[in-house]
């Protein structure tokens, strides 16, 4: 029978340390909801989404009431739009009147974010791929909750260059669309390579092509409680760290594991996967910065970083996969900058720089996140900065991601808010050096030779 | 034969008199099993823990986990009533 230190134990965790469910996910297919007509192909979407996802956060809040256990997001994936919209979309306004019908079908169902406003272009762009891709900076500037992803590489298929260029201009175009609002628009706008088909996490969630109907995926959380369990075994070695990084992240994604089965059952909707992931938000103490400070490092960013998220990052999944049948997704530390204040504060002090920052993702997930740089910051260098990324993905076989807000305006030394879990973050130093001859060369990297594995 | 099912019931507070009378007293008086009750006082605060049974078509999960916070609200302590998996989840293999 439980006894009573072990009940005092889970409680804590969740009031003292943050624990908590990230995000319960709900992927919906919208293959079905293809129409010629556009107005058509907008109501079987509303129609689908709202009788799918009708009891989603209800049957959160009843989970979180049970358990005792904080569910902080509930949200939907959906299948990449550019392939429901190609058949009646005509241009890039088409596309944004299926965004806003996005936007109004997650208010109607109550969740905070709807992502799969996203084309798949690792190999190459469709029309409707390359007008959903136009449409991004519009679409995501009359929209709250949508969010847009696109995979412009992948380990397989090489990068798609002339994507990444066209990408470039586009975080340039929306932040210039949304500047009276800090140009919150990038912090709703991914770039990936290996992107994977059942994240749950935002800003770059979709229902892959790959997926059943409907599937509920989880993802869970706690960076709070992995830095107090290694608080107890500070100066010891790193044998004893890890140990205790790994006993850890198996107890939060139990937690996870059974709110995501329970999830499902209550909702009559098969179980995807559950993301072992180390999720930080603005709060104090529920932040990867803290674990890397307490780890040993004066901040995130000084030499031994790199190693210390690479040990961090693996024993968080092999404490999670014992955890859970099922995982999936990004599944590793996160990293981005504005959402967690011990990053923010590393980068104020002049410890963490971009450079370093991609350097770390080359250890962890997902990439380059929530970065903010100075809106002067020309799109040919974005688009320099995201090819970086994406072959770190590609010659490393895992998902890599770009996230970042050029913000109109300011520059270095300034500081940006976005408000709620999307934190603030300061502006941070862009090497000044061109790379357009590069950029514009056009086409497409090829696969590495690793990849040839048939 | 209905299933029971089984919930943990915390009581976290400054202690005093008669908080276990109280709690004991709405459970008996809804048909809640009590299956085993732990108790320690450290600096002046009160921590209990209670595995409890019941049919939960007599009192309701929720129902039963609201008026607990009621009375705790009356007492002035935290009574937090939670289902008894969160915990087997997390120790258990």
């Amino acid at each position: 029978m439980l006894n009573i230190n072990e009940v005092i134990e889970t409680n804590k965790m969740i009031h003292e340390m943050n624990l908590d469910v990230r995000t319960i996910t709900m992927g919906i297919s919208l293959l079905d909801c293809v129409s010629e007509d556009l107005e058509v192909c907008c109501e079987n979407i509303h129609n689908k989404i709202t009788t799918l996802a009708k009891d989603l956060v209800k049957t959160g809040k009843e989970i979180e009431f049970e358990y005792g256990i904080p569910i902080v997001n509930k949200r939907i994936s959906i299948t990449p739009i550019a392939l429901v919209g190609g058949r009646c979309c005509k241009s890039p306004e088409d596309f944004v009147r299926i965004a806003k019908e996005l936007d109004r079908c997650a208010d109607e169902v109550g969740v905070n974010f709807i992502g799969g406003y996203s084309a798949l272009v690792n190999k190459g762009m469709t029309k409707a791929d390359e007008m959903l891709i136009r449409s991004i900076p519009q679409a995501l500037a009359s929209t709250e909750r949508v969010c847009s992803s696109v995979n412009v590489g992948s380990t397989k298929t090489g990068i798609n260059m002339d994507a990444v260029k066209l990408i470039g201009e586009i975080i340039v175009e929306t932040s210039e669309l949304t500047k009276d609002r800090d140009c919150i628009g990038n912090a709703k706008f991914v770039v990936f390579t290996n992107a994977p088909d059942d994240n749950p996490f935002m800003a770059g969630a979709f229902h892959g092509v790959t997926e059943a109907d409907c599937i509920i995926n989880v993802g869970v959380s706690g960076p709070g409680v992995v830095k107090r369990a290694i608080e107890q075994v500070r100066g010891q070695n790193f044998e004893v760290l890890c140990e205790t990084i790994k006993k850890t992240a198996f107890k939060v994604t139990r937690v996870g594991q059974l709110v995501a089965k329970e999830a499902s059952k209550r909702l009559g909707v098969p179980f995807g996967i559950i993301d072992l992931s180390l999720a930080p938000t603005p709060a104090v103490g529920d932040s990867v910065g803290e674990i890397l400070e307490e780890i040993g490092l004066e901040y995130a960013g000084a030499p031994g970083t790199t190693a210390a998220l690479a040990l961090l990052n693996d024993q968080v999944k092999k404490g999670g996969v014992m955890a859970s049948s099922y995982v999936g997704g990004l599944s590793g530390a996160f990293i981005p900058v504005s959402e967690d204040q011990r990053m923010i504060d590393a980068v104020e002090a002049g410890a963490l720089t971009l450079e370093k920052l991609e350097a770390m993702t080359c250890v962890c997930s997902v990439g380059l996140d929530m970065i903010a740089v100075p809106g002067d910051t020309k799109a040919t260098t974005i688009s320099g900065i995201i090819a970086d990324e994406m072959a770190l993905g590609m010659v490393n076989q895992k998902t890599t991601a770009v996230r970042i807000i050029p913000v109109i305006g300011k520059g270095v030394g300034d500081t940006v808010e976005f408000g709620g879990l999307l934190g603030y973050a300061p502006i941070m130093p862009v090497n000044k050096f061109d790379c357009s001859a590069f950029v514009n060369r056009g086409g497409r990297i090829p696969a590495p030779i690793h990849s040839f594995k048939n | 034969m209905n299933e029971l099912k089984k919930s943990i019931i915390t009581v976290i507070g400054k202690d005093s008199v008669g908080i276990i009378a109280k709690v004991c007293t709405y459970l008996s008086s809804n048909n809640i099993n009590i299956l085993d009750i732990n108790q320690t006082i450290t600096g002046g605060y009160f921590n209990m823990m209670m595995i409890v049974e019941s049919e939960e078509v007599i009192k309701t999960f929720p129902d039963m986990a609201e008026e607990l916070k009621q009375i705790g609200d009356e007492l002035g302590v935290v009574i937090q009533a939670q289902r008894e998996e969160i915990f087997q989840m997390m120790h258990r293999i």
